[in-house]
């Protein structure tokens, strides 16, 4: 499906979708934290989408929100489409676990939260995974201060 | 990561026990630690420790100009080092809507596929001495070596090349590069079914790897396989056939795959790729178009706001560079989606169950090279 049959198909569906007109190659989502689980379960399991293979799962800071941004595409049609969640809730940010819907999740959520400290309920083993423990803060956040000057300015 | 002593106070079944497998061992092949929990010789979880040899490329990529982002992707998988500097510039050139030149298309391809053939053999070589046939190191060595001359007398680096930019190449290629490629291919054809006679045929190789390490096409598409590691369950994964990129839409080569998605599965695939690369070289290398080897760039390159994805087909799998500009000469958030990762995080699915000797001979087949999972 083109991006426009796939807008129109998606906006029949009984979700608070936002689609936005960023510069980009593929169709952008936005959709709320708490829809966000139900969305990509129907995303994966209608027979027309079949968004089957995650190969993209990156955390953004964009100042002042926190998001995730999935790149999905569909092994039997190639079509491909960008969901976005975010949340401004810096203290405590966090949202659903897609790792039962796709086994890879598993591993990019966990990156996620160790670079942006972003939770993802559900998750089977959420901790750190190439930072130790005992890492203060989150690297990849815009605020975070490289007190030892890691990456000179 | 747990520490010893949590580890150890753990409550293990009868009897189950923890052992360390690196970060200082030969068969992870760099600074891998793998924490399994065995009961005897069988496998009960795979934990794999990372971040060893992670080096922040996404931070300091943040304040980097994009011509100097290229750079740093080499030290990724530093096997596909062309391939990894031509996805962020294609991203790059794509942003910008650079029209590239045909000459330009056609060398990067040759240049990749070589890099493939090149990554393959030093694959192969570890491959059989993971399972203890020694000698394909050193026949695996020996052909890696004339590919490696090549890439110095083209651009005066073996492996960490940087021979693109964005907007085309550092320079033109060397008057000899078409002849030396041409004997490099009359050479390597004579060698492959060498390969074949040594290894694929052997029988303690084939009775270590049939039957091992096996991956459902449902569950590599689910983890995010990519490379031969998807192609040989049967998932048609080749980012050079579905979203074509540089020359690679003007040749004819074969989606190499396999249905069985064990570890011998894995490692015919990578071998049969050899062939297909030779011939998508065999098809450009006399028809090299004339014309500049680069478009002019401005010094500074500011990309429009918005979003850019380029996917390339490394000799591991699908590489993803996801860039967020601002329109400034920095990107907002750089993302490097790596192949070894994705292919890393199903190793515990299909070893557990299995001995350490298959985990050995699985995790060979997935060919991971730590510095592209790290990044």
């Amino acid at each position: 499906m083109i991006n426009e049959e796939l807008q129109t198909l998606l906006s029949s569906w009984n979700f608070e979708l936002e689609f936005t007109e960023e510069e980009s190659q593929f169709l952008n989502i936005s959709v709320k934290p708490e829809e966000l689980y139900g969305f990509m379960k129907q995303l994966k399991e209608t027979p027309q989408t079949n968004f089957d293979y995650l190969f993209c799962l990156t955390g953004v800071d964009w100042g002042t929100e926190l998001g995730v941004v999935y790149h999905l595409e569909s092994t039997t049609f190639r079509h491909q489409i960008v969901v976005k969640v975010k949340t401004a809730d810096r203290e405590n940010p966090a949202f659903d676990s897609v790792w039962d819907i796709w086994r890879t999740a598993e591993f990019h959520e966990r990156e996620v939260f160790d670079f942006f400290g972003i939770k993802f309920n559900n998750h089977p083993n959420l901790k750190r995974l190439f930072l130790t423990d005992e890492w203060e803060g989150w690297p990849l956040r815009k605020d975070y201060v490289d007190e030892v000057n890691m990456v000179i300015k | 990561m747990e520490t010893v002593t949590e580890i150890t106070t753990r409550n293990f079944k009868s009897q189950e026990y923890f052992i360390n497998m690196g970060p200082q061992h030969p068969a992870t092949h760099g600074v891998l630690r793998l924490v399994l929990t065995i009961d005897g010789e069988i496998i009960k979880k795979v934990e794999p420790d990372l971040g060893y040899i992670h080096r922040s490329i996404e931070k300091m990529s943040e304040r980097d100009s994009y011509q100097q982002i290229v750079h740093l992707t080499d030290r990724m998988d530093y096997l596909s080092s062309h391939i990894n500097n031509e996805a962020v510039c294609l991203a790059v050139e794509n942003a910008l809507q650079l029209e590239i030149p045909d000459r330009v298309k056609v060398i990067r391809t040759i240049i990749s596929e070589l890099t493939r053939i090149a990554s393959h053999t030093l694959w192969w070589g570890v491959m059989g001495m993971d399972v203890g046939a020694l000698t394909t190191y050193f026949y695996g060595f020996r052909d890696r070596e004339m590919i490696n001359d090549i890439f110095e007398e083209t651009c005066g680096a073996r492996l960490t090349m940087n021979y693109n930019a964005p907007g085309g190449l550092m320079f033109d290629i060397h008057p000899n590069f078409v002849q030396r490629v041409k004997d490099f291919i009359a050479h390597f054809k004579t060698k492959l079914p060498e390969y074949d006679r040594l290894l694929t045929g052997n029988v303690i190789f084939q009775k270590r790897t049939k039957g091992v390490g096996i991956l459902t096409k449902e569950d590599a598409i689910s983890f995010g396989a990519s490379g031969p590691v998807g192609r040989a369950s049967g998932y048609s994964c080749d980012v050079r056939k579905h979203h074509p990129y540089s020359a690679y839409d003007r040749v004819q080569f074969n989606e190499i795959l396999d249905t069985e998605g064990d570890t011998f599965a894995r490692y015919r695939v990578r071998v049969q790729e050899m062939w297909e690369s030779m011939s998508i070289i065999e098809q450009l290398i006399d028809n090299i178009p004339e014309g500049e080897y680069k478009v002019k760039t401005n010094a500074v390159i500011k990309l429009p706001k918005g979003e850019f994805y380029q996917k390339v087909e490394t000799a591991r799998g699908e590489l993803g560079v996801y860039i967020i500009s601002t329109g400034t000469k920095n990107p907002y958030r750089i993302k490097f989606r790596s192949p070894g990762f994705s292919n890393l995080s199903l190793l515990n699915h299909i070893t557990v169950g299995g001995k350490i000797g298959d985990l050995v001979a699985t995790m060979a087949t997935l060919d991971l090279v730590i510095p592209d999972i790290d990044r």
